[in-house]
């Protein structure tokens, strides 16, 4: 077990003496992208050409499937196989070797107990893609139906404590509410998502003799190797898990879905490569998404704006067979200095598809209530809702008391503040116009933990100086090939072309996967102690080798630089130190795991946002016209793509302000909008000049290379902000979010 | 069906189930997976290819409806090793980040500033019989049928600025 | 899909010819919209004849003043035309508020017209929808699905016609020109293109089977201002949840009935003297809400009353 005390020491990272760190050099797959030629897993070359897969999808939201005809399918043109409930091949109880903390078990394919409409009930696989969709609508079921819970509103009161939770009190909330002169007691919801990633879940699958290989898109490569051997009942070794290239996964690909068991298992039985992709209709149907969350901040203040009283309870839903808690209160355990404290979950169970992380799962909802609610205490005691803020600025986890690692929260403000002009705002609402648009300023807090997996790395170098980091990590957009890139390169003092990063392989060293923003933490910090595992083994090498010009050196005083290895002046390039005396190559592995004493400190990444906005009087439409925001999150290792992610959680903070929600249908189950024309992600015309900064800070208790996560700080209080800018602009305070045109325009005098 | 056209400028003849889509044609049959499929219903623009110049949703569009036309995919952009300037502008401005959505950003980008170049308007154009001029607004506005869910739009919009979005 | 066959005609007697001699035959122009439908089996045609090629692709001045839009003209070609753009800014704003620049670029003027409702149980091929299956009932009423219709909804059917495009040829007096498999030809207005729904949501127009758009003729402009205004619930690349065309004083709104909504009391009482609210509260006097999409009142009164604002119509009253 590692300490934070051994973090502290300089590394080449701190030293970065070529400069990598932090430079924003160009995404290492980014050719590849930029000219269509990164296979995603539906494109991936087969080695032989493979028959396509459809799957068939549940109109009922619970019951059984009676009975199925497949006899018109299976005579249809080109059909090569036709599975439902009673003729899929038997699948094993999957999820026992699977972390429960980042990962989890996908359920049976084709089940004839149906827990969800658009649950699949049936596959076919056909020689081409047309066929297979024509023969799938051949198919005829007959169903059972059960009666199903439907919606949440309904249940409110059958919501329960999560297992194994309990609210956190801290102090006497209750007495201390009910004393203080000054209090806010208001219910914030924020509505069911989807993460509507750009590439639907796909696979492509292919057998050679007892051992499969499958290309795949999911964000965590051992739960998916692992739930496929369980599934097929073989082991692990025998499954070869890849995962290059994603099409986005925002945590809604943290997990496998029916397209990876049902590829597998046709390929297996057809004894042909297949591949099998979700609909975009289906992967609203037949994934997760972000369950929505009622939300009740209570705040009792002082005059002076100091809070005595502090309670956010949060009730959010989740599907009947698969628990899972929105964390919408956590975030605020570490906020802001209250005495008196309580935060809560409660779940209600639903017959509708399942609830599950996505992008800062109870960060992006949560700070949604209590964001807006500080602005509103903030105008009842006549104050700046920043000075507000800074009046509660705690100087310890005001839950634990520990100490912070880093804090910056305060300069995030002030200096956002001075940048974004603040100062213009009038506090009055609905005094603003420009032309026909009323004009309002917003502005919110945001913070999202920092976490450290345990990981692995291998790294080797060739003869010909090429240094290959191999991870069974993934990249979903995040930059991590980027970054893998520049950690080596920097710990090893050779050229970024000389590095080669090789991700998503179940065969490479285990990593987590992408999640909870402890990506480039975790897997850099493995790959930078694998980075430094290998320059022990080549100081070793050199210093050992009679025919080296270190010949006899303390290993301890060789330094790596420019591509060479090195004491003092006397110095060989890396490759010839092994083209001669390692010809086959060095490989050595490195790893992390986090430490113990992390846990003595709160520890977190802070930012904060500014928006301006326009809302159209005529219409109720609101429209982003500038959003800045200053965040502080460890050492950044890529100014360009750390800069990509922040922005793109903003973005995500003002579709979620403004415009995205699904609604499920009270008397068949089904979400309302199925497709990208009925779910509005926000389009490039809603983004207006928006733009982060990030502040220098280095967390020495988070890791060894003292960086943390920033893909989910950006969406961290984003659509609070917009919704503040918009009660601002027009006097209208919306609760409910999002602030569509027709909820602004009925708010409008 | 027997069908033929021209394919980033070689010759392309197929013979196709009349249900085939452009895309489809394309991923499946001709093995050009570049362009991406992300909705099949024209609702998010990953699919976008050039027809005789012009922008369009490849994955609503029937493949057999095609013949003699000049398509272009992003496999046709770079000239071998050198990158086509809008390519060479999304990898620098960082303009993506799965890259899922990036083909058709890149297709669009060209059809869009050729729209631009031809005097089209846009809704945001404030004077319809004025000259077209490519602010931020409008490359943003023309830019919008195709969705990018990592949301890589201001970084977008700084690749098209400095590969001549400024017409 | 199902499995159907193609034909590309030469002409337009050619088309009318292999429509009429397959039953199931439709006409395909860019596809946008019934490929869309094809991929979700809501369309079923076992022939297609495709007229995107047909010589229907010219704008031409007519005799009167106006403009003749051929029907295979694209919806990108229209909006870019600089006599649209000088005499008709209405209409090329209409286009360029719909969809995307892509679809623009195949999307006809005939196929705009005749696109298909987006109610989310029409596309739902779960559901019941009149208009799918005629006599299986509608699950918009009594869902929550609210985009749907204020005016002239029938027991059937609540969906509305999404165009933007036909909600401003609507206001422009447009006239449809339609050619028939026995060579005869008529026009019609294009108000009386499009049908309510009663008890027949599955007929939505007064086109006859085998009946094909051969051009739209817009009259001379009208004096006075134009223009249109979409409400959504983004800023680009979304259907509008209501809209409204102005056009020298002539008024109709989109995404409020079966059909564009010509609001023909509101004009009645510009005509008579009434202020734009007036005239809007004139119009919304007859909106018949479902307590789902009660919005649409306050959002096309106020949206009525800033276009006629900003046009200048009522002003001289
Ligand atoms: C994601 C998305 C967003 C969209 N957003 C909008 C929007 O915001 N506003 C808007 O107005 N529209 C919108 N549209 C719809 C789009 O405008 C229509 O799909 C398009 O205009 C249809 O034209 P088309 O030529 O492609 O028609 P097609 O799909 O080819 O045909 C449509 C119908 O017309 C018939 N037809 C075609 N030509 C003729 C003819 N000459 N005579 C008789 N019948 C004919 C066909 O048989 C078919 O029934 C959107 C579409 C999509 C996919
Ligand atoms: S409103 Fe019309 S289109 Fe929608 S479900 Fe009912 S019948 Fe079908
Ligand atoms: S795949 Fe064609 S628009 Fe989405
Ligand atoms: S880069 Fe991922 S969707 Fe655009």
């Amino acid at each position: 077990m590692s300490s934070v005390k051994d973090w502290a020491a300089p590394t080449p990272i701190s030293e970065n003496r070529s400069g990598l760190i932090g430079k924003g050099v160009d995404r290492y797959e980014g050719r590849l992208k930029v000219t269509g030629t990164a296979p995603f897993a539906y494109e991936v070359e087969a080695p032989s050409p493979p028959a396509y897969g459809v799957l068939i999808a549940s109109p009922i939201a619970k019951g059984q499937v009676a009975s199925a005809d497949i006899s018109a399918a299976q005579a249809a043109p080109g059909v090569r196989l036709v599975w439902t409930p009673h003729n899929v091949p038997a699948q094993g109880e999957r999820g026992a070797k699977i972390n429960p903390r980042s990962q989890r078990g996908s359920n049976p394919a084709l089940a004839a107990k149906i827990e969800h409409f658009g649950q699949h009930v049936g596959f076919v696989v056909a020689d081409t893609l047309e066929n297979a969709k024509a023969a799938a609508a051949l198919v005829r079921f007959d169903y059972a139906p059960e009666p199903a819970d439907l919606i949440f509103e309904d249940n409110l009161g059958a919501a329960d404590q999560p297992e194994g939770e309990e609210d956190v009190r801290v102090g006497d909330f209750e007495a201390a509410f009910d004393r203080a002169p000054v209090r806010l007691d208001e219910t914030y919801v924020s509505p069911l998502q989807n993460h509507a990633q750009m590439e639907p879940c796909a696979t492509t699958a292919w057998w050679d003799g007892d051992n499969v290989t499958v290309h795949t898109s999911i964000q965590m490569v051992k739960g998916g190797q692992h739930t496929l051997a369980e599934t097929l009942m073989i082991p692990s070794t025998q499954v070869r898990l890849l995962t290059r290239y994603i099409g986005g996964g925002f945590g809604g690909k943290g997990q496998s879905y029916d397209d990876l068991t049902l590829a597998a298992l046709a390929a297996r039985e057809l004894g042909q490569p297949v591949k099998v992709a979700y609909t975009r209709q289906q992967m609203f149907q037949a994934t997760i998404h972000r369950p929505a969350v009622h939300m009740r901040v209570r705040l009792g203040a002082q005059a002076d704006g100091r809070l005595d009283a502090f309670a956010l309870e949060a009730v959010t839903h989740c599907r009947r067979e698969a628990p899972f808690t929105e964390h919408a209160a956590n975030f605020a355990r570490s906020l802001y200095a209250a005495p008196n404290r309580l935060t809560g979950h409660r779940l209600v169970k639903l017959d509708i598809p399942a609830a599950g992380a996505m992008r800062a799962p109870g960060e992006a909802s949560g700070m949604l209530s209590l964001e807006c609610a500080m602005d509103e205490l903030a105008e009842q005691l006549g104050m700046d809702p920043i000075a507000l803020r800074l009046r509660n600025e705690p100087e310890t986890d005001p839950e634990t008391g520990k100490p912070f690692s880093t804090r910056q929260l305060v300069r995030c403000m002030t200096e956002g503040a001075q940048r974004f002009g603040w100062d213009r705002r009038n506090p009055k609402p609905g005094q603003v116009r420009d032309g026909r648009w009323l004009v309002g300023l917003g502005m919110a807090a945001a913070i999202r933990g920092n976490f450290l997996l345990p990981a692995k790395a291998g790294v080797r170098i060739d003869a010909d100086g090429t240094i290959t980091l191999r991870q069974g990590m993934t990249d979903i957009g995040t930059g991590t090939y980027t970054i893998l890139a520049q950690i080596t390169a920097e710990t090893l003092g050779v050229p970024l072309a000389q590095v080669k990063v090789e991700l998503g392989d179940s065969d490479f060293p285990p990593a987590p996967g992408s999640g909870g923003q402890f990506g480039a933490a975790t897997a850099g910090s493995a790959a930078f102690a694998a980075g430094m595992n290998l320059r022990k083994a080549l100081a070793e090498l050199a210093t050992g080798d009679p025919n080296s010009p270190l010949y006899g050196d303390d290993p301890e005083l060789v330094t790596f630089g420019g591509g060479n290895i090195a004491v003092d002046n006397r110095a060989e390039p890396l490759e010839r130190l092994v083209a001669r005396a390692a010809p086959e190559g060095v490989y050595v592995e490195g790893s992390i795991t986090p430490a113990a004493d992390a846990r003595d400190y709160s520890q977190h990444t802070y930012g904060a946002h500014f928006a301006e906005v326009g809302v159209d009087p005529d219409t109720g439409e609101v429209r982003l016209r500038r959003m800045f925001g200053v965040f502080a999150a460890g050492r950044i290792l890529n100014a360009k793509t750390a800069m990509s992610q922040i922005t793109g959680g903003m973005i995500w903070g003002v579709g979620t302000a403004l415009h995205e929600y699904n609604e499920v249908d009270p008397r068949y189950g089904s979400f309302i909008a199925q497709d990208l024309a009925g779910y509005h992600v926000p389009a490039h015309a809603d983004i207006a000049d928006l733009s982060a900064m990030f502040l220098d800070e280095v967390d020495d208790k988070a890791n060894p290379m003292g960086i943390k996560g920033v893909g989910e700080l950006g969406i961290a209080g984003a659509g609070a902000a917009i919704a503040n800018a918009v009660y601002n602009a027009c006097g209208a305070r919306i609760r409910d979010y999002p602030l569509t045109p027709e909820k602004v325009l009925a708010a409008l005098p | 069906m027997k069908t033929s056209f021209k394919l980033n400028g070689q010759a392309a003849s197929l013979d196709l189930d009349p249900r085939t889509t452009l895309l489809d044609a394309l991923r499946e049959n001709l093995g050009l997976k570049g362009s991406k499929k992300g909705c099949d219903h024209g609702q998010c623009g990953a699919c976008t290819v050039l027809v005789n110049g012009r922008r369009i949703n490849a994955c609503l569009s029937l493949a057999v409806t095609h013949e003699d036309d000049e398509i272009t995919t992003i496999e046709g952009l770079a000239q071998g090793e050198a990158l086509h300037p809008v390519q060479a502008a999304f990898l620098e401005q960082d303009a993506f980040q799965c890259g899922y959505c990036t083909p058709g950003q890149i297709c669009s980008t060209i059809g869009m500033l050729k729209e631009a170049a031809d005097g089209w308007a846009s809704l945001v154009t404030e004077d319809l019989t004025a000259d077209t001029v490519l602010t931020d607004a409008e490359i943003r506005e023309r830019m919008s049928g195709n969705l990018c869910r990592c949301s890589a739009y201001p970084q977008i919009l700084a690749a098209i600025r400095s590969a001549g979005g400024v017409a | 899909m199902k499995p159907f066959t193609y034909e590309r005609p030469a002409d337009v007697t050619e088309a009318l010819a292999m429509v009429a001699a397959a039953p199931g035959a439709r006409f395909l122009a860019g596809g946008t919209n019934l490929v869309d439908l094809m991929k979700l089996q809501i369309e079923q045609p076992t022939h297609l004849v495709d007229v995107s090629r047909l010589p229907l692709g010219q704008i031409e001045d007519t005799a009167e003043g106006g403009l003749r839009l051929g029907a295979t003209t694209t919806n990108s070609q229209v909006a870019a035309d600089g006599k649209v753009r000088a005499r008709y800014p209405a209409l090329a704003q209409a286009i360029l508020s719909g969809a995307s620049g892509q679809l623009r670029n195949k999307a006809t003027t005939a196929g705009n017209l005749l696109q298909r409702t987006r109610c989310a149980y029409f596309y739902d091929t779960t559901k019941p929808c009149n208009k799918r299956q005629p006599g299986a009932g509608c699950a918009a009423i009594g869902g929550i699905y609210a985009n749907t219709a204020i005016f002239g909804a029938s027991k059937a059917c609540i969906a509305t016609h999404p165009s933007d495009m036909a909600v401003a040829l609507s206001a422009l007096d447009a006239q449809v020109e339609i050619a028939g498999p026995d060579g005869q030809a008529r026009a019609i207005p294009l108000d009386d293109v499009h049908r309510l729904p009663g008890e027949t949501p599955h007929i939505e127009t007064t086109l006859e089977p085998g009946e094909m758009i051969t051009a739209v003729v817009l009259p001379p402009p009208p004096s006075g201002g134009q223009i249109y205004r979409k409400a959504r619930e983004r800023a680009s690349y979304a259907f509008a949840i209501g809209s409204v065309a102005v056009a020298g004083g002539k008024v109709a709104l989109g995404a409020v009935a079966h059909k564009p909504w010509r609001a023909r009391a509101a004009e009645q009482a510009l005509a008579g003297g009434a202020s734009p609210a007036e005239a809007m509260a004139a119009e919304m006097a007859s909106a018949q809400p479902d307590g789902h999409n009660d919005f649409k009142l306050k959002l096309m009164a106020r949206l009525g009353a800033a276009c006629l604002t900003t046009t200048g119509a009522g002003d001289d009253q």
